[in-house]
Formats: C-alpha cells, sequence, structure tokens
C-alpha cells in the first residue's frame, strides 16, 4: 500500500465533501416513516408468504414488528384487522398477534374500537381455541371491567367454556361465565353451571373444589333469601 | 484417492481465501440483529430471536457456499487451471465429482457451526434436523452454483442464476397458492398461468419443505415428512451434478 499522501488533495476534498452531502441529504430528508403515517392496505397472508420466502415464523414476527410503531390515536382498525388477520395466518401458532390484538389494540379509549378488536379476537379464538383462550379470556375481563357490558364478557366467556377441549386449558377460565352471570345478578343460572361443573368430576383438585361448593352454598343461600 | 485430493484442495482454498471468517461474520450479524430486534418485541422474544437467526442463517449460508463455488471455479477456468487439471490422467468426472465433494463439505461445515449457535435457544435434537437438512439444502446450492459456473463461464451470470433458481423455488409454493386463487382469473389466459406455474414447480426443488424453522419453534417434523424433504434435495442435486458432468464431458477444453 502507497501512503496516503500518495493521494492527491483534490481527491481528500472530494472525499469528504461527498462524505458531508450525503449526511446532509439523508438529515435533510428526515425519517422514512412517522407514527403518525397512515397503516397502508393489509396484504394477503399468501403475499406476505411470498414476501417472506417462505420463512413463515420469521415473517410473522417481523410483520407484528413493522405493525407496532403506528400511532394508535388515528389507527385504521379495519386495516389493522387485516394485518392482524394476515400474520396469524402466516403463523397461526404466533401468539404474537392476539397478544398485540387483545392487550394493546382491545385496550384503545374508544370503546367501538375496543369492541372491534374485541371481536377480532373472539373470530380467531373460534379458529384454534385451546391455544388463543388466553386473548379471548382478557378479552372477556376488558368488556367486564372497561366496556361494563357484562352480556359481551358473558359470551367470551362461554365461548371459552364450550370450544375450549384442552386439558391443560384452567378451570378458573372455564368458570368465567360463572361468576359473569352472580355479576349480572343471573344467579340461578349461575347456580345450575355451577352445580353441573361440580358433579361433571372436572375439578380434581380437592381446595378448588371445596372452593366452588362453598359458593354454591352461597349462591343457594342468597337465592332461598330472595324467594321469601 | 484423486476426488479426496481435489476436494481437499478446495477446502484449503476456501481456508485461505477467508470462508471460515465470512462464516464468522455472518453468525455475528445474525446474532446482533436477533437481539436488536427481540429488544423491540414485545412479547415472544426468544421466538423472534430463533426465527431471526435461523432465517438469516440459512441465507447466509446458501450466499456463501454459491459464491465460493462460483468464484472459485470460474477463476480456475479464467486462469487456465482447469486446462492443467484436465492435462492429468483423470477421468473428467473425478474431476467434477472431487470439486462438488469440496464445496459440499464446505457447506457441511457451515451448516454445523450455524447449528451450534442455534443450540442457545432450541433443544439439541431439533437443531440436528434443522442442521442436517441445511447441509443437505446447501449442498444442493453448491450443486447449483458448480454446475452454472462451469456453463455460463461467467460469475455475475453463474451467481444472478443460481439465486434466481434457489429465490424461484423458496417462493413457488406462494406463487402456487396465489395462481390457485378462488379469486384467481377463470379465463383461458388465467388456466395457462396456473399451468405454466404448476410446470416450472415440476422442475424446482421442493425447497419449503426443508430447513424449517417450525421445527425449531414449534414441532419437529414427522420421520416420513423429514425423510420426503432431504429426499427431495438430494435428489435434486444429483439431477444437477449429472447435468453440469453432461455439459463437461461435452465440452472442448
Amino acid at each position: 500500500m502507497r501512503p496516503a499522501a500518495a493521494v492527491p488533495g483534490w481527491l481528500w476534498l472530494l472525499l469528504g465533501t461527498g462524505l458531508a452531502a450525503q449526511l446532509g441529504w439523508q438529515a435533510a430528508l428526515g425519517p422514512v416513516r412517522s407514527p403518525d403515517d397512515a397503516l397502508p392496505p393489509p396484504p394477503s397472508a399468501q403475499a406476505l408468504r411470498l414476501a417472506a420466502f417462505g420463512e413463515s415464523e420469521g415473517g410473522a414476527r417481523l410483520g407484528m414488528l413493522y405493525l407496532q410503531p403506528f400511532s394508535l390515536r388515528d389507527l385504521d382498525y379495519t386495516r389493522l384487522q387485516g394485518w392482524l388477520g394476515a400474520l396469524l395466518e402466516l403463523d397461526p401458532r404466533s401468539q404474537y398477534p392476539l397478544f398485540a390484538a387483545a392487550r394493546i389494540y382491545a385496550e384503545h379509549p374508544d370503546p367501538a374500537r375496543s369492541r372491534a378488536m374485541l371481536e377480532f379476537v373472539y373470530r380467531q379464538f373460534l379458529l384454534d381455541p385451546n391455544r388463543r383462550w388466553p386473548w379471548l379470556a382478557h378479552g372477556a375481563l376488558l368488556a367486564k371491567h372497561r366496556l361494563k357490558d357484562l352480556p359481551l364478557a358473558r359470551r367470551y366467556a362461554a365461548a371459552i367454556d364450550r370450544h375450549t377441549t384442552a386439558s391443560d386449558v384452567p378451570l378458573w377460565a372455564r368458570q368465567m361465565e360463572i361468576f359473569i352471570l352472580e355479576d349480572m345478578n343471573e344467579l340461578d343460572a349461575a347456580r345450575v353451571m355451577l352445580g353441573g361443573l361440580l358433579a361433571s368430576g372436572r375439578i380434581q383438585d380437592p381446595a378448588e373444589a371445596r372452593f366452588l361448593r362453598e359458593r354454591l352454598e352461597e349462591l343457594e343461600v342468597h337465592l332461598r333469601g330472595k324467594t321469601r | 484417492m484423486p476426488s479426496a485430493t481435489l476436494a481437499r484442495s478446495i477446502l484449503l482454498e476456501a481456508r485461505r481465501g477467508g470462508l471460515p471468517w465470512l462464516a464468522g461474520a455472518s453468525l455475528v450479524v445474525a446474532l446482533a440483529l436477533a437481539v436488536f430486534l427481540s429488544q423491540v418485541a414485545l412479547t415472544e422474544r426468544v421466538a423472534l430471536q430463533v426465527a431471526l437467526v435461523a432465517a438469516v442463517l440459512r441465507a447466509c449460508a446458501v450466499f456463501l457456499i454459491a459464491a465460493q463455488a462460483a468464484s472459485s471455479t470460474l477463476r480456475e477456468i479464467h486462469d487456465k487451471g482447469l486446462e492443467l487439471m484436465l492435462s492429468l490422467p483423470l477421468s473428467r468426472a473425478t474431476h467434477y465429482l472431487g470439486r462438488l465433494a469440496g464445496f459440499v463439505v464446505c457447506g457441511a461445515g457451515i451448516a454445523l457451526l450455524f447449528s451450534l449457535a442455534l443450540l442457545f435457544w432450541a433443544a439439541p435434537p431439533r437443531v440436528a434436523l434443522w442442521g442436517v437438512s441445511l447441509a443437505c439444502e446447501v449442498a444442493l446450492v453448491a450443486a447449483a452454483a458448480l454446475f452454472f459456473a462451469m456453463t455460463l463461464a461467467n460469475l455475475v451470470a453463474a451467481m444472478t442464476a443460481t439465486a434466481g433458481l434457489y429465490l424461484l423455488a423458496r417462493a413457488m409454493p406462494a406463487i402456487q397458492a396465489i395462481t390457485a386463487s378462488p379469486l384467481a382469473d377463470e379465463s383461458w389466459a388465467g388456466w395457462l398461468a396456473r399451468q405454466t406455474v404448476d410446470a416450472i414447480a415440476l422442475l424446482l426443488p421442493r425447497l419449503d419443505t426443508a430447513t424449517r424453522t417450525e421445527w425449531l419453534l414449534y414441532d419437529a417434523p414427522s420421520i416420513l415428512g423429514y425423510a420426503s424433504a432431504l429426499a427431495g434435495l438430494l435428489i435434486y442435486a444429483l439431477l444437477l451434478a449429472a447435468a453440469g458432468l453432461a455439459d463437461f464431458y461435452r465440452r472442448n477444453v
């Protein structure tokens, strides 16, 4: 290698000017994307699969990282559902899209958007209940405590009870409907459901069975008090 | 054994040409990318890291071996080294297959290195399945790069053809799914497009069934599915080797 001094001065100047021009140009252009940009229309899952060259698992998660920075303020929820649905189709076993749907997008202060996203979670839950129940359970809690919509919460809780079949689905998730019925003052229905659950033999844990029996007794006492 | 000597010279050239350093650099880049992106993930951080590292390393292994095979073969042709080798009392099959064996061993070494990195995240049996599949996939790419380098005798053309074949094979299932969509054009032109795509697919390897990230993330493949994926790769590598050899035998050097 020849020493740096072998390079003519004008070439160093040109190099420095070129670098400064590049940095200045990029700085003047600003960021490529702003959080306030509109979410583009969702691609189909097939198009995403094509773009990922078959790397569905990585593509689905990168897609979620792409969606995350969009500001919630003016986000088009119809498009967002399309994106989340396509990413779920790309990797149906990924929990990321439903995590974001239930824990971020459904917690939007606007009740209409929140409901729309909860319905999306519900529809996706029906496609794979044993894997996706946690997100609908969260949806039921959101419907109950944030939206104060007990019939909606009951609908989600009932779906978890009816559609899940895996043994690893905890009983608290299947019992949610009973407690929502109590909150709705539908004590008779709650009593029937609780009695049915205890009689079914599905509850193996003695402490849990005792707790539910006590709850059933309380309900019966409450109902007797109402009928007098 | 002359083939083994040729294969050894290919390995020596790869080592001296810095292939191990490039493989190491690929590993560092893949790990850095995974660590960076997992910092912005809200959930499934480990799954994101595994998915990205596996995808990036797979692409790096394929690119490195394609570039190594094409550039090494073309340098040999342009430096008249190939003519010198052919003056030795060895058959052309020995030359070609010895060279290919060298690249296949190079690819297997890269696949082993990349698989070891994935042991941080996934169970050894699954990583082993993924690694063996990657070694077979890279062997196929080496056979393709050698074939194109020998027949096209131009680095840009050989790399473009190898990349085109590989990317088309990776994308083909998605292209077929798009053309078979219920919303697809029902006219004769649409029908012709679908038949053409299906015909092209018959000429390509099923890379979508091999080296799958889901083996690392979710379930290991069934024995039948795994064996079928590897058999597909090996059949195609054999086809490429036979095609390259046929062309090499016909060539006037």
